[in-house]
C-alpha cells in the first residue's frame, strides 16, 4: 500500500518528465510556426526560390508541413510511451521514487 | 443526374452502415462513448471523418483559389492543432474517463455549477459549427440539382438525426470512419484525373493564360451574380485592363465605387471625358443614375464598358515607377442577375481578365489579399494560426471522441494517426485551388470559389467523365456535412441527456432513462439545427466555422490545458477565463462581421479591425491570464484531493489510478 508521499512523488515526476517532453516538442513546432511568416516577411528570397513550379515556401506549407508535424507527433508518442513504461517500472520496482 | 446518383449512393451507404453498426449499441456507455472500445485505426478515421467538414472539403480549396498562399495556413492550422492536442490534452483527457467534456469540468473541480457553464459552451460551439454544415448541404444540392436551399438541409438533417437517435456514438463511429475514406477518395482521385488532363497544378500555372498577371475567361462567359443580401459576395470588381459587361436581363446596382481605396488627397477625374463617366460607357439598352454612382439601373441588353481611369493628386496624375496610377470601378449588385463578360474591343477571340481575381503576384506570394486587407499581415497571420491551432484543441465534439479509446496510450496513438490522415487529405486542397484559378476563373466573378471542387470537373471536354467526377466530389461534400453533423449531434445530445437531464434535472435517472433522453435530445437538436440552417444562407461557411474556432480557442483550450497541467486552477478561475475569453472573442468576431456587412458603420483603425477579425492573438492569452490571476485569488477553492485528480489524469492506467465513469 502506497502512502500520499509516494503518490506526490509519482505525480511530481510524471508531470515534470511529460511536461518537459511536451514543451520541447512544442518549442520545435512553435519555431516553425513563428519562423516561416518571419522568413516570408523579412527574407523572401530565402524561401521563394522555385522547386518544380512551386516556390519553396508553397511547397513547405502545402506539403512538407504535414510531414514535419506528423514526424514530431511520432517522436512525441514514442518518447511519451517510454516515459510511461519507465514510470510503471520505477513505481512497481521501488518502494519510493 | 449523375452527381445526384452519387449523393444518393453515399447517403444510402451512410444509413445502411449506421443501422449495421447500431446493432451493437445497447448500453449507456455504447451511446455516449461507444463502449470505450474503439481501436486506434477506427477512431483515427472516425475523428478525421468528423473533423473534415464542409469548410474543409469545399471551403479550403475555394479559399486557396480565392486568396492563394495565405489560405494555406487554414489546412495547416486545422491539422497542426492536433499536435497541441496530442502534446498536452489527448492522453490526460482520456484518462479522466468522463462521458462528456462538462463531466471533466465538474469532476476536475468538484463544481456542479461549473458544469453548467461548460454545457452552455458545448451547445454554443456546437450550434455555431452546425450552421455552416447545414448551409453546405443546402448550397450543394442547389448547385447540383437546383433544389431549393431548404431541401438539402432537410435531407442531411433527417438522415443524420435518424442515425444518431438510433445508434448514438457507437452507431456513428463506423459511419464517420467510412466517410473519412469516402472523402479522401473524393478529394484525391478527381484531382489526379484533372491534373492529367489540364497539366501542371503548380501555383504559377495560371500565368500561362494570364493577361497582365490575371487569369482569363473566354469572351462571352456568363455568370450569375448575387444581390445585396449576400454582401460582400455581390461585388464585382472590374480587372485592371478593363472589361465589357453585358446585362441580358438588366441589372440593379446599389453602388459603384473605385477598386482602389483612395487616400484623402487622391481624387478621380471621372467626368473629364464627355463620352465617359468614370471610365464607363454604355451601349445598347440604357442606364439610369450612372453619373450618381448609386442606385443605378441598367436596362436589358445594356453593354457597359469599364476602362481604367487615372488617379489624381492635387490635380496631377499620381505616378508610380514612372507610370500613371489608375483604377477601375467595382459594382455592388442590388439584386441577382446575369452578367456576360466580353473583351473591351468586342472581339470574341480576345481573352478577358477575370473580375475579382487577385493578380499572380498577390496570389502566389505570402501576405496577399487575405492577410494584408487591414494593413497588418504578420499580425493577421499569427492570430489566424493561433485561432486554428488552439481552436482545434478546444472543440468539444472532437474532444469527446477521445473518450471512446480504451486508454490514454491509445488516445495518443489515435491523435498521431489523425494527423497523418488529415495531412493526406489536406495536401490535395491546394491542387484544387491552383487548378481552379487556371481553368475556371469565372468563379471569381460571382464569388463562388467555394464551389470549385464541385464545378471544376465539369470543365472537362469529356462531359460524361466530368459528370462522374463531379458526382464523386458532390458525394464527398455530402459525406463531409453528414459526418461532422453526426459528431455535433452526439456531442450536443450528450450534453442534454447526460449533463442537463442526467446530472442536473434527474440525477437518479437510470441508464435506460438517460439513453431515452439521448434519443429525444438527438431529435430535438436535429430539428433545431435544421431550422437554424435555414437562416444562414447568406453567411459565409468559413466565417461561421471561424466563430466556433475562436470561441473554442479562448474557452475550452485554456481550460483543458491548465486543467490538465496546473494544480492551482480553481473552478472560479477557469469559469472566469472561459466566459471572458470566449464571450470577448465572440463579440469581436460578430462586430467584425457587422462591419463587413455594413450594418455597423463606425470608424475603426486598421489595427483594431485586424484584432476584431482575428481575436485569438489576444483572446487566448486573455483567457489564460484571467484563469491564472483569478485562480490565485481563489486558491482556497482548490479541491483537497487535487493530487489524486492529477494522478488520474497523468498516471498510466497500469498503476490503477485512472477511473472511468459508469
Amino acid at each position: 500500500m502506497r502512502n500520499d508521499a509516494d503518490h506526490a512523488a509519482l505525480l511530481a515526476r510524471v508531470l515534470k518528465r511529460q511536461s518537459r517532453l511536451g514543451l520541447a516538442v512544442a518549442a520545435v513546432f512553435v519555431v516553425v510556426l513563428v519562423g516561416l511568416p518571419l522568413a516570408n516577411m523579412f527574407s523572401p528570397a530565402s524561401v521563394e526560390f522555385k522547386v518544380g513550379g512551386f516556390t519553396a515556401t508553397w511547397l513547405f506549407l502545402g506539403v512538407l508541413f504535414y510531414i514535419v508535424t506528423a514526424g514530431l507527433a511520432f517522436v512525441f508518442v514514442n518518447a511519451s510511451n517510454k516515459i510511461e513504461d519507465e514510470t510503471i517500472a520505477e513505481y512497481r520496482g521501488k518502494p519510493k521514487l | 443526374m449523375i452527381p445526384f446518383l452519387f449523393v444518393v449512393l453515399v447517403t444510402v451507404a451512410t444509413v445502411v452502415i449506421g443501422i449495421v453498426a447500431t446493432r451493437g449499441a445497447k448500453t449507456t456507455a455504447d451511446f455516449f462513448v461507444a463502449g470505450r472500445s474503439v481501436s486506434v485505426g477506427m477512431n483515427a478515421a472516425a475523428i478525421s471523418g468528423e473533423y473534415l467538414s464542409a469548410a474543409s472539403f469545399m471551403g479550403i480549396a475555394g479559399l486557396i483559389m480565392k486568396s492563394g498562399y495565405d489560405a494555406l495556413w487554414y489546412p495547416v492550422g486545422y491539422a497542426a492543432g492536433y499536435l497541441f492536442l496530442l502534446l498536452f490534452i489527448a492522453g490526460p483527457l482520456r484518462r479522466f474517463g468522463a462521458y462528456t467534456i462538462p463531466d471533466f469540468a465538474q469532476g476536475r473541480f468538484d463544481s456542479p455549477s461549473f458544469r453548467k457553464i461548460a454545457v452552455i459552451f458545448v451547445l454554443f460551439i456546437g450550434f455555431f459549427y452546425t450552421m455552416p454544415q447545414m448551409k453546405g448541404a443546402g448550397v450543394t444540392m442547389a448547385a447540383i440539382l437546383n433544389w431549393p436551399y431548404a431541401i438539402g438541409i432537410m435531407v442531411v438533417g433527417t438522415v443524420i438525426t435518424f442515425n444518431v437517435a438510433v445508434g448514438g456514438m457507437k452507431g456513428i463511429t463506423l459511419v464517420q470512419a467510412f466517410q473519412y475514406w469516402a472523402k479522401l477518395f473524393a478529394i484525391s482521385v478527381p484531382v489526379f484525373v484533372l491534373a492529367a488532363v489540364f497539366g501542371s497544378p503548380a501555383p504559377d500555372s495560371g500565368v500561362k493564360n494570364s493577361v497582365a498577371g490575371l487569369p482569363t475567361v473566354a469572351s462571352g462567359t456568363t455568370v450569375k451574380v448575387k444581390g445585396s443580401a449576400a454582401f460582400p459576395a455581390n461585388v464585382l470588381a472590374t480587372p485592371a485592363g478593363g472589361i465589357a459587361l453585358v446585362f441580358p436581363k438588366g441589372a440593379e446596382i446599389e453602388k459603384i465605387a473605385p477598386v482602389r481605396k483612395l487616400a484623402p488627397n487622391e481624387k478621380l477625374d471621372g467626368l473629364a471625358r464627355p463620352s465617359e463617366i468614370y471610365g464607363m460607357t454604355v451601349a445598347g439598352g440604357g442606364a439610369e443614375g450612372l453619373d450618381k454612382l448609386k442606385d443605378v439601373k441598367f436596362l436589358p441588353g445594356t453593354r457597359l464598358t469599364s476602362v481604367p481611369i487615372p488617379v489624381l493628386v492635387d490635380g496631377q496624375p499620381l505616378m508610380k515607377d514612372g507610370k500613371p496610377v489608375t483604377t477601375t470601378m467595382k459594382f455592388e449588385f442590388a439584386t441577382p442577375t446575369e452578367v456576360r463578360m466580353e473583351a473591351v474591343d468586342g472581339s470574341p477571340d480576345s481573352p478577358v481578365a477575370a473580375p475579382n481575381a487577385p493578380n499572380d503576384k498577390a496570389w502566389e506570394h505570402p501576405f496577399g489579399p487575405l492577410t494584408s486587407k487591414h494593413g497588418y499581415p504578420l499580425l493577421y497571420t499569427y492570430s489566424l494560426i493561433i485561432a486554428l491551432v488552439c481552436g482545434t484543441a478546444g472543440l468539444p465534439h472532437i474532444l469527446v471522441r477521445f473518450y471512446t479509446n480504451p486508454d490514454g496510450r491509445a488516445a495518443k496513438r489515435t491523435t498521431l494517426w489523425v494527423m497523418v490522415m488529415l495531412g493526406a487529405f489536406y495536401v490535395f486542397t491546394p491542387l484544387w485551388g491552383t487548378l481552379g484559378r487556371a481553368h475556371m476563373p469565372e468563379l471569381y466573378a460571382n464569388n463562388t470559389t467555394d464551389a470549385v471542387v464541385i464545378k471544376l470537373p465539369m470543365m472537362l471536354e469529356n462531359k460524361l467523365l466530368g459528370e462522374i467526377l463531379s458526382g464523386v466530389t458532390s458525394a464527398g461534400a455530402f459525406a463531409a456535412f453528414m459526418s461532422t453533423f453526426s459528431g455535433l449531434l452526439v456531442s450536443m445530445s450528450g450534453a442534454f441527456a447526460h449533463d442537463i437531464y442526467g446530472k442536473m434535472l434527474r440525477p437518479n435517472a437510470t441508464g435506460d432513462e438517460r439513453m431515452k433522453a439521448f434519443k429525444w435530445a438527438a431529435v430535438g437538436v436535429g430539428v433545431v439545427s435544421m431550422v437554424l440552417g435555414l437562416f444562414v444562407e447568406t453567411f459565409d461557411i468559413a466565417t461561421m466555422v471561424g466563430w466556433a474556432f475562436a470561441i473554442g480557442a479562448a474557452s475550452y483550450f485554456p481550460l483543458l490545458l491548465l486543467g490538465s497541467w496546473w494544480r492551482g486552477l480553481t473552478s472560479t478561475g477557469a469559469a472566469s477565463g472561459m466566459l471572458v475569453g470566449g464571450v470577448a472573442s465572440l463579440l469581436a468576431i460578430v462586430t467584425s462581421m457587422l462591419l463587413d456587412k455594413k450594418i455597423l458603420t463606425m470608424d475603426v483603425s486598421p489595427l483594431v479591425r485586424s484584432l476584431l477579425e482575428q481575436p485569438a492573438i489576444w483572446g487566448v492569452p486573455l483567457s489564460l491570464i484571467i484563469m491564472f490571476v483569478v485562480s490565485k485569488l481563489t486558491a482556497s477553492q482548490i479541491p483537497a484531493d487535487v493530487d489524486a485528480k492529477m494522478l488520474r489524469l497523468h498516471a498510466p492506467e497500469e498503476l490503477g489510478m485512472s477511473k472511468n465513469y459508469e
